[in-house]
This record gives structure tokens, C-alpha cells and sequence, in this order.
């Protein structure tokens, strides 16, 4: 019987020519990730289960992101407690605050993990990586720090469901809407347990961060994780990585059998889909963007592990240049990473932003968890590009958030209320 | 392994932002945790329960983010187990792996109310709604988790691990 790209990859880390849905076998695990709020429990269970040693420090990565830089004596604390851990342990991928930005940008565009490899991370998001033609997904800190002391986890072999996206994209739709659209018809459950496997002709017209976006937000359909095929494009992000060009590192990627079986099969056309959003309090509350027009907002983020990718920001700024922010909005820009910060500064994006009236912020989760830059007060509503708008997400509880693409954001901002560039 | 407690009852996903808010997601300390559980879903939620009740929810219980910290608030609160119509995955093997039992029974989430006394045998797969009069199974874990289970947590399986090496 045929094999989906996770079931090979899973196979291959568990030393086993197959495996079968719902099996649970060990693997060995390429990268274990975390970020300062997850690898805090992680530390404190390893000094609670009195394990000092670690299984290879090479592969571990932790990055502090969400309440960074330091937001308060708490962040600092924990902050503080990561670093030390990470210099203790020689840990191979420790991205201090400036050199970094948010994990799941950092981990492919820096080559921490490649095509083919099997990562887990305690962050739910870590699935974004699954772009890359490898298993991502995200664990809890106890998983972590097994992953730490054994080099394995345990691991239930998920379903896989395939996602196929054809036809001809109309103007102003991308990776986030197309994601949208199919949380909107799977719902947050639909694809519980499961790994989805996106395929289809549209993403050869796409740029990569497109698949990132949509890899993201896998576990917002309850995904377990969200893989790519591998192609030229993935080649040429990978090959072009720091670390490759450092060590050139071998790496396998894995198609899927033609005859692998699926749970759950779709097929979108994506020439019906318009520019969308999702309104409070579900990712998969979704709506187009022309029937909530009459939605004022107060605050706009554009940017996060979702969306702030170079391509994210370029749409934003095409829909800022020479415009202004609506007086009664503010928004904050949130890049990816610094190095996604250090290619928008070489085509000039930082000084569109500004002259519009944005914060232009360094990467961080901020506002994303209500933790820092831009959290929402008592009734406020938010336009954002980030991927969860539960009750309370971005600050006070009875404030609103809707989910959108980076160009409808920024509309949204210059005009005051939810809109599209086209109503500009 | 036989719990016995009260229920309290919630419904379809309840997403682990409000079950831990993010403003609380530096905490590590149980006795810390216990004080803010369930803190943006019920304000009142730690006066309504008390040690050994059991959570019994609708579908896609623990959606969202990955914070261990969420399932770690409502064992220390000394909630004893959590059934669910279904749950998010990361959240169920989270409970797994600290040693909080979880069920998964659509029949249960069925016929029962807040406030019901509810029975159940961890491994026999079996739960008793006393208030209803209702006798309920559900599928058992497999041999592997009821052994993290049984030893409640990761813990000795990471420990055999690492001694062996
Ligand atoms: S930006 Fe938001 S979703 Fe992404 S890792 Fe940070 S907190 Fe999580």
C-alpha cells in the first residue's frame, strides 16, 4: 500500500520500512524545539526528573520570542533561565534576541531544519516548517524534554488528509485566504489528528511564504502536521539558507505515493475564492471581506509567524505607499525575523511603513498572545494577519479580532474599517 | 484506577487561551497555575469545583495552542479527568504525558449534566453517570499509554530511556 509524505518520513525516523495510521511507534527526532515560554517547563522537568545530560545538543533550538524583548521582571526571569540552559548545554541553535525573531521564521529561513527531517517544538505553530517537505509538529514541554534527554518521542501516527488547490487566483487573494477558505468548509476540527498535505497547481504561481502561511495554520483546522512536496522553489529557499551554504548539509525529500490513501480528500477551485476573513471568536468563522465592510476597527497587525514574510510585507507596503493610516486606527508592523527585517530595510519597505503612520516593530509574538506591543483594550476591534482570534487572544476579553491577508490588513487600516485594496 | 467526582460541564472548544490565558504563560509553579485555570472561560470555575471532580465537555476540547501549561492548571487544581465528545491532539497527549486521565465518549458528553456524579474505571473503559442511572464504555488506551498513565507521566519511561543509554 502506498505511503503519504508524512507516513514516509515517520517510517524513515522510526527505522521501519512502513507505518499504518493510528500505530504509535518512537522516532528519533531532528531538531527539537522551543521557545522561552515552553522550554521554561521543559528545564524545570529535566531538574525535576534529575537529568543533566542531554541527548545531543546539536539538536536542540530555542528561541525566545514571545515576550521578548523582555517585556517585564517575569519575561526577563524566564528569558534569563533559557539563556543560561542554553550556554550550560552548548546548545547548537540558541538565537539570542537581535540575532533572531519569531521561531517558526527563523527555523527555515536559517536552515535549522530540513526537507525530509522530523521535527517537534513546543509551540503548536511549529507545523510551519512542514513547508519545507519535512514533519513539523508541535508538543507539549513534557515532549520536549524527552526529546531533549532520549533524542525520541512517542508519536501516533496520524491520517493524512489532501488538500488540492487549482485554478487561476484572483487579485488580492493569497496563501492566508486560500487557507481561510478551507478552514471555513473543515471547520477546527476537520482535520483533527491528521496531517494535511497541500497540492495543486497554484502554488507554482505562489511564492514559498505562501506555503508557510498555510503550513501554519494546519493545526488551526487541528492538524497534526502540513507538508509540501518538495520542488524548485523549496530548493532554492533551502540551498540559499546561512547553514547550508555553511555546511551543505545532505537531505532526502519524500513525495507521496500515487497510490497513498487518504482520510479526507478536497479539491478547491480557487477561482471562486475572494479576499476573506475570519471574524471573532473562530479561525473558522469565515467570511468575504465585501459583507463586513461596516466593521470599524481600532487596530491593525500586520506581520507574525502567519504573515511576516518578506512577500507579506511587500503587499502590505504596495497598499501603503503614499497613503496614510485612517486617524482612528493604529497599526504595528511585526517582521518575521531580523533577517526578514534586514531584506525589507534593502527594498525600502521600513520607510513606506513609517511615512504611512505604522509602528515598524522588531520581531517579537507581541500582540499576537496579548503579551506586548499593541494589546487590545475593552471593546476594541483588530484587524490582524496572525492565525488565532479566540475570545480574549489579543488583550482584553471582550475584544474582537478579525483574521486576514497582509494586503487586506493594510487597506483595512487606511480606510478605518474592513475593506480590500480595491475599495481604496 | 477508579474516579469518582462531580461534573463540571463545558461546552464545544474550549481553546487552551482561555483555559490559560497567554498574560499567565510564564508561570511554572503548580500552586501558581492552580489560581488562574480556566480563569477567561468561567470566572468562577475554581469556586464551582473542588478536588476530584471531573471536567465533561463537547467536542475539540483543548484546541489551540500547545501550552502545557493549560492541562497543568486543571490537575492542579486537582480536577481528576477530563471527557470530552473529542480533543485536540496536542492537548490529549499532553495530559498523557503528565499523568491526567482523559476519555474520549461522545455518549457521555451525551447525557450529562452539570453537577452529575460520575464514575469512572480508567483502564476497565467503563464510566457510570449515578445522577442519570447510565452505564457507559469507551475505547481503551493503547498498552502504551496506559503504561505512561499508570506510572503517572513521561517521567519513568524518559528515566528507563535515558539509564539504558
Ligand atoms: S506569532 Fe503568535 S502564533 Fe506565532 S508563535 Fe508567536 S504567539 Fe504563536
Amino acid at each position: 500500500m502506498g505511503q503519504t509524505i508524512a507516513e514516509k518520513i515517520i517510517a524513515v525516523h522510526a527505522g521501519r520500512p512502513t507505518v499504518q495510521p493510528g500505530q504509535i511507534v518512537n522516532v528519533s527526532v531532528d531538531i527539537a524545539m522551543a521557545n522561552e515560554l515552553s522550554a521554561a517547563l521543559s528545564i524545570k522537568e529535566l531538574g525535576e526528573w534529575g537529568i543533566d545530560h542531554l541527548h545531543n545538543p546539536e539538536k536542540i533550538c530555542l528561541i525566545p520570542d514571545h515576550f521578548t524583548p523582555n517585556k517585564d521582571l517575569n519575561a526577563a526571569k524566564i528569558t534569563k533561565i533559557v539563556r543560561e540552559f542554553a550556554r550550560r548545554h552548548n546548545v547548537k541553535w540558541y538565537f539570542e534576541v537581535g540575532r533572531a525573531g519569531i521561531e517558526h521564521a527563523v527555523i527555515p529561513l536559517e536552515g535549522v531544519i530540513l526537507p525530509g527531517q522530523l521535527m517537534v517544538g513546543g509551540d503548536s505553530h511549529t507545523c510551519t516548517a512542514g513547508a519545507l517537505n519535512c514533519f513539523a509538529t508541535g508538543m507539549g514541554s513534557t515532549d520536549i524534554a524527552c526529546a531533549w534527554a532520549t533524542g525520541e518521542v512517542w508519536l501516533k501516527v496520524p491520517h493524512s488528509a489532501r488538500l488540492t488547490f487549482t485554478g487561476k487566483l484572483r487579485p488580492h487573494v493569497y496563501g492566508k485566504d486560500l487557507i481561510l477558505h478551507a478552514l471555513g468548509d473543515l471547520t477546527t476540527a476537520g482535520a483533527t489528528y491528521m496531517s494535511i498535505e497541500y497540492h495543486g497547481d497554484v502554488f507554482e504561481k505562489l511564492p514559498l511564504s505562501d506555503r508557510f502561511t498555510m503550513s501554519n495554520m494546519a493545526i488551526e483546522a487541528g492538524g497534526k502536521a502540513g507538508l509540501f512536496e518538495f520542488d524548485q522553489k523549496t530548493k532554492e529557499i533551502v540551498e540559499s539558507t546561512p547553514r547550508f551554504i555553511q555546511d551543505k548539509p545532505k537531505y532526502t525529500p519524500y513525495a507521496p505515493d500515487s497510490d497513498a490513501t487518504y482520510a479526507l480528500e478536497r479539491t478547491y477551485d480557487v477561482s471562486t475564492i475572494e479576499p476573506l476573513v475570519a471574524r471573532p471568536f473562530s479561525p473558522d468563522n469565515v467570511a468575504v471581506v465585501s459583507s463586513c465592510t461596516e466593521v470599524n476597527i481600532d487596530e491593525v497587525v500586520i506581520g507574525g509567524c502567519t504573515n511576516g514574510w518578506l512577500e507579506d510585507l511587500v503587499r502590505a507596503a504596495e497598499v501603503f505607499r503614499g497613503r496614510k493610516v485612517h486617524p482612528n486606527v493604529r497599526v504595528v508592523v511585526i517582521p518575521g525575523s531580523q533577517r526578514i527585517i534586514r531584506q525589507a530595510c534593502d527594498l525600502g519597505l521600513p520607510q513606506i511603513f513609517i511615512d504611512a503612520g505604522c509602528v515598524f516593530s522588531t520581531s517579537t509574538c507581541g500582540p499576537c498572545i496579548g503579551g506586548h506591543m499593541g494589546v487590545l483594550g475593552e471593546g476594541e476591534i483588530c484587524v490582524s494577519t496572525t492565525n488565532r482570534n479566540f475570545r480574549g487572544r489579543m488583550g482584553h476579553l471582550s475584544s474582537e479580532v478579525y483574521l486576514a491577508n497582509p494586503a487586506v490588513a493594510a487597506a483595512s487600516a487606511i480606510l478605518g474599517h474592513i475593506g480590500s485594496p480595491d475599495d481604496l | 484506577m477508579i474516579l469518582k467526582g462531580k461534573v463540571y460541564r463545558a461546552g464545544d472548544n474550549i481553546n487552551t487561551d482561555v483555559i490559560m490565558p497567554g498574560r499567565w504563560c510564564h508561570l511554572t509553579d503548580n500552586d501558581e497555575l492552580a489560581k488562574h485555570c480556566m480563569e477567561d472561560h468561567d470566572r468562577d470555575f475554581l469556586k464551582k469545583i473542588k478536588p476530584g471532580d471531573i471536567i465533561v465537555a463537547d467536542d475539540n476540547f483543548g484546541c489551540g495552542s500547545s501550552r502545557e501549561v493549560a492541562p497543568l492548571s486543571i490537575k492542579a487544581v486537582g480536577i481528576a479527568g477530563i471527557v470530552a465528545r473529542s480533543f485536540a491532539r496536542i492537548f490529549y497527549r499532553n495530559c498523557i504525558n503528565i499523568g491526567l486521565p482523559i476519555f474520549e465518549s461522545p455518549e457521555c458528553a451525551e447525557v450529562t449534566e452539570a453537577g452529575d456524579e460520575l464514575e469512572i474505571d480508567v483502564f476497565g473503559g467503563r464510566i457510570v453517570n449515578a445522577t442519570r442511572g447510565k452505564e457507559m464504555t469507551f475505547a481503551p488506551y493503547p498498552d502504551f499509554m496506559q503504561t505512561i498513565l499508570r506510572d503517572g507521566g513521561l517521567r519513568a519511561w524518559v528515566l528507563d530511556k535515558v539509564n539504558k543509554k
